[in-house]
């Protein structure tokens, strides 16, 4: 219990929880007053809110009712002013009475929880058409399953139409057609089955090849929080059963990868040790490699997979393909197709060895600051006479900070970024314009 | 002989229905099914129309088209352009390659034989609505 006299910010909502709180408990305002020791008229004003709480009245009345008075005084109430916030920005051209967001929620809570909730709702439609979008254009394989569906389809209908529309058809060739016929309605159920199977994002979609091998791993490693623990103090063969349940083999080949190089990471960058490095001397790759004598590239990878890392991390190869998508929060990553041109990832693939560092802004009703680290490296696997590899990678930290000048406006990718002022844009975008 | 018609058609079922309701209508049909080396069979064989589909394994129907576009033996050949990508900026794509018409699939049979011979000025059955579909130029390829 918070103690008396203590600051502790109220709201205009205060009033309206303590109302609330009493009706549930089924006091009457005469004997919370009495409680509080103070008088019913004054509870009844504030429990209006037509008189603000000061804090040791709160602390008493929170004390008559046997609840926190912390949660009095912001509770939900704090979410909600918020996604109320939230709501008026999104319709700027509304003009909504900010400076009256409080007394409109206080005086009229079920309205304002509606408008939130409407709000809510809004952004994840909106989300969802988005990612819908971005899958219905971008995505090789349903691209692929629609076009072997209309295929099907169509020698379906034009074999159909032969069958029933002519009289004196031989005998052979309607055999033949009759053949087709079944063999284009056998493809056609198939086709739907796998298309209905992949629109629901089942995991029949994965064990009929539908979901890319890279995504069947990223959905693996989402599911494990991103961080592959049995591989602290172990080798790949820790997790081989796991590796060897995936649906693809193309996915399996990918997952072997990815935790031989998580394995050696492990080896090189041993837990509790990077840990503390990283707490003293903070999430910068350049020296903490130094300090652990390894690459630059290994120390994002480790920063961006800890236990509970809030970093996104993305890598691309020398075509700019991205071969690793760890998102994070706020940071949009495309599923398919080319990513925003503007990302330090590829200002860092263009200079080899040289760190690359910005705050970024993205847009969006999820949108926000962070900080990316990139770094590119070579490799000659192939010798001098060989050609080179490239692999760039950026670290993406959420950055609490303020806006710095010169922060940069990045997308995701062009088709569902609003950007409308964009220099860097490759197409129009499908989404609202005039961000 | 009737008119020729050159079928460029990677499915092999669709192909014989095509092929089945040209041939009845009066057509000659000849049919490749593969995209490389069309553009120049269609500079040998010089049909009356060339029914290309969109997505052909060796070269595309849009590099094709092009081809045809780009030789002078050719470049007025009537062109109508089948795909299963049926969207605007697809039926663009194919008209700013040259494509006469353009059919989406799934497709009626009737509908690709008014195409037909819409494109190549053959608009009148011949000899009655025998086969539900109606004629075409006369004679059997």
């Amino acid at each position: 219990m918070q103690r008396q006299g203590a600051v502790m910010p109220t709201t205009a909502l205060t009033g309206t929880r303590l109302r609330e709180k009493r009706l549930s408990l089924g006091l009457k305002q005469g004997d919370v007053a009495a409680g509080a020791e103070i008088s019913p008229s004054y509870l009844n004003l504030i429990e209006h809110n037509r008189r603000k709480v000061t804090p040791s009245v709160l602390v008493r009345l929170a004390g008559a009712l046997g609840v926190d008075p912390q949660a009095l005084a912001e509770g939900a109430g704090a979410d909600l002013t918020e996604d109320l916030r939230a709501a008026a920005a999104g319709f700027p051209a509304v003009r909504a009475e900010i400076d009256r967001l409080e007394e409109f929620a206080g005086r009229y809570p079920g309205w304002a929880a509606l408008t939130a909730a409407l709000q809510a709702r809004a952004g994840s439609l909106e989300r969802a058409v988005e990612a819908l979008n971005d899958r219905m254009t971008h995505d090789p394989h349903l691209s692929a399953a629609l076009h072997e569906l209309l295929s099907a389809l169509t020698s379906v209908r034009a074999t159909a139409e032969i069958l029933a529309e002519t009289g004196d058809l031989d005998p052979d060739l309607q055999a033949r057609f009759h053949r087709n016929l079944h063999k284009d309605s056998e493809r056609l159920a198939g086709g739907a089955e796998a298309l209905v199977a992949f629109l629901d994002g089942s995991a029949t979609a994965r064990e009929q090849g539908i979901a890319a091998p890279q995504e069947e791993v990223e959905h693996w490693l989402a599911d494990r929080g991103w961080h592959l623990a049995a591989l602290e103090g172990a080798g790949p063969e820790a997790l081989e059963r796991e590796v060897g349940a995936l649906a693809s083999s193309a996915a399996r080949d990918l997952a072997r990868a990815h935790v031989a190089r998580v394995a050696g990471d492990a080896a090189a960058l041993p837990l509790a040790g990077f840990t503390a490095a990283l707490e003293q001397i903070g999430p910068d790759p350049g020296q903490l490699a130094a300090a652990f004598g390894t690459d630059v590239l290994r120390v994002m990878r480790r920063i961006a997979l800890l236990p509970g890392s809030e970093a996104g991390f993305v890598t691309c190869d020398a075509s700019g393909t991205l071969l690793f998508r760890k998102p994070a929060h706020g940071f949009p990553l495309p599923r398919f197709g080319a990513a925003c041109p503007l990302w330090p990832l590829y200002a860092a693939l263009a200079r080899p060895m040289a760190p690359v560092g910005a705050q970024v802004e993205t847009v969006g009703p999820s949108g926000g600051r962070f900080a990316t680290l990139a770094f590119c490296q070579t490799r000659l696997p192939g010798g001098f006479a060989g050609p080179e590899l490239r692999e760039a990678a950026m670290l993406i930290l959420p950055d609490p900070g303020p806006r710095r000048p010169g922060v940069l406006g990045v997308g995701s990718t062009c088709r569902i970024c609003p950007r409308s002022d964009c220099a860097a844009r490759r197409e129009p975008s499908i989404t609202r314009e005039g961000v | 002989m009737g008119k020729h018609v050159l079928l460029i058609e990677d499915e092999e079922n669709i192909a014989e229905a095509i092929r089945f309701i040209l041939v009845r209508d009066g057509w000659q049909v000849t049919h490749l099914a593969e995209g490389g080396g069309a553009a120049r069979r269609a500079a040998e064989l010089m049909p009356d129309l060339v029914i290309l589909d969109h997505m052909l394994p060796g070269a595309s129907g849009l590099e094709i088209l092009a081809a045809l576009r780009a030789q002078a033996k050719t470049a007025l050949l009537p062109v109508l352009m089948l795909t299963a990508r049926g969207q605007p900026r697809d039926r663009e794509a194919a008209e700013r390659a040259g494509a006469n018409r353009f059919m989406a699939k799934p497709f009626a049979n009737a509908d690709i034989l008014a195409e037909v011979r819409a494109m190549t000025g053959t608009a009148g059955p011949e000899s009655g609505p025998e086969n539900g579909l109606g004629n075409g130029p006369g004679g059997q390829g």
